[in-house]
Order: structure tokens, then sequence, then C-alpha cells
């Protein structure tokens, strides 16, 4: 049960520690889409424009940095068909940059600052995910 | 140039913690969705972990006047409401999440990886983040 549940905590720590990282530091919120959206807009001054594009650097290179370090890494398995990546792929994006959020901005960030705009957020996200796996799952048979 | 580095730094940590969670693993993150087939419920462990170490940053940031390489703290507007485009906007990312099992951050390491279907979703993603760029301003 232990060794089942430890890498999963302990990468969640590593998540958390970077978010408090980059808030302690830099004062922003870790959110991946926010930091994605700010990069796509105009008008961001450059230092931060840098501090985003290095953020996005690191976070492509730490997967690697971990196999690097010799921690094992679970596979990445992709079932869903193209088509579908691309419509999700779509939805997630436009969808982060409309509710202001993800996983990161609203769960790891806005849930620990304790703001309700957050918790509606990710109940609302995590609802919808749930009910949707379900349907691809259970009511189409799978995709 | 501080900024450059810490950014890379706590990128890193951010990709390998998602890396060594799992969360970087669609069919694992569809496993934790699937409460109605053969749970998986190691997300929530994910979840936990990374909230409660980002709390305690929270507590220390909010008894500072400012952060240590920036002028100034940009926390969200306190004063945002739970609104519609915020509601509408969750439901539409949640729609994408359970269809893929990917959000920003593991799509993006994943693509990292060279994995086609992670490279073909970030790409999406951002021609929807562009989408609502466009339409919205």
């Amino acid at each position: 049960m232990i060794a089942y549940v430890l890498p999963a905590l302990a990468g969640g720590a590593l998540i958390g520690a970077s978010a408090a990282m980059f808030l302690l530091l830099q004062g922003r919120i870790a959110g991946i889409s926010g930091i994605l959206g700010s990069l796509l807009r105009a008008g961001a001054s450059p230092a931060r424009r840098f501090g985003d594009a290095a953020f996005l650097l690191g976070l492509l290179g730490g997967p690697w940095l971990l196999v690097a370090l010799g921690v094992a890494m679970p596979p990445i398995r992709i079932a869903t068909p193209w088509p579908l990546l691309i419509l999700a792929g779509l939805l997630v994006g436009y969808g982060t940059r409309l509710g202001s959020g993800c996983t990161s901005g609203h769960g790891v960030c806005g849930m620990a600052r304790l703001a309700p705009r957050s918790f509606a957020a990710v109940a609302t996200f995590m609802a919808v995910a749930i009910a949707t796996t379900f349907v691809v799952r259970h009511v189409l048979g799978g995709l | 140039m501080r900024a450059v580095f810490s950014g890379l730094l706590a990128g890193l940590i951010f990709g390998a913690g998602l890396a060594l969670s799992g969360m970087i693993d669609p069919a694992r993150v569809l496993g934790f969705l699937d409460i109605a087939g053969h749970w998986d419920p190691r997300l929530a462990f994910v979840l936990a972990g990374a909230v409660i170490v980002s709390f305690g940053g929270v507590r220390l940031a909010r008894r500072r006047a400012a952060p240590l390489l920036a002028a100034q703290f940009q926390w969200p507007d306190a004063a945002a409401r739970i609104d519609r485009r915020l509601l509408a906007g969750a439901a539409l990312f949640g729609l994408g999440w359970g269809i893929a099992g990917f959000c920003p951050g593991p799509a993006i390491a994943a693509a990292g990886q060279g994995i086609g279907g992670a490279i073909l979703f970030t790409l999406a993603m951002l021609v929807g983040m562009a989408l609502y760029q466009r339409f919205e301003s």
C-alpha cells in the first residue's frame, strides 16, 4: 500500500514545492494554462516572458531529469484516437483560458489559497471529467 | 537572469513531479476519473501532496510584503466572483480532460518525451487558447 501511493504523494509534493517556489521567488501563481496564455498574449514584460518560457522549458526537461537521476517513470499510455485528441486539446485550451485556470492554477495553487472560485472550478471540472469518462467508457463502450 | 534561472528550476521540479507521480500518464488519469471501473485512487494522493506543500508556500508568502525576486506578489483578483465564465470554462476543460486524460502540464511534459499523441494534443490546446484570445478580445 505504501509503495503504491508513495510515488504519487512524493510527486505531488514536488509539484507543490515548485508552486511554492514560483510564488515565493517571483510572486506568481504556477498555473500552466495561465503561463501559456500570458506567453501567447502581447504586452507582457520581457522579463516575465523569459521567466515563463524558462518554466515551460523546465517542464519539458523535468521528466528527463528524473530519469537521469535513476528514478523510474511510469509509461505514457495514450489510447485516445487522434481526432478525439485534437478535440480534447481544443476544449482544454479554450476552457482553461475561459475558466482562468486548470489543474495546477485552480487545483494546486487556488485550493492552497482557499479561494472559493478555485474550489468551484475544481468541483466543476472534476465532476464533468468523471461524467465524461463514464459516458465514454460505459455508455459508448470505449473509443 | 534570476527570473530565468528560478523559472527553469521551478519548471524542472514541476515536470519531475508530474513524471514521478504518474500524472503524466493519461491512462492512469482516466483510471482515476473512471470511478465506475477499476478505480485507481492514486491521483487523489498527488493532489493532496501538492496542495499541502503549496499551502505552506502560500502561508509563507502571505507573511511577506514582496516576493524575493520580484517587486510584488501577483495574487489573483480577490474580488472576482464565481461566475458563468468560470464554470463554463471549467466544464469545457473537464470535458476535454475526461476524453483524453491530459490537462495542460502533463500534456507538455509528455510532449517533451517525443510522444506523438501528446504533441498533437498540446498543439490543439495551443490553438484552443489562441481561439479564446481571438474571440474574447
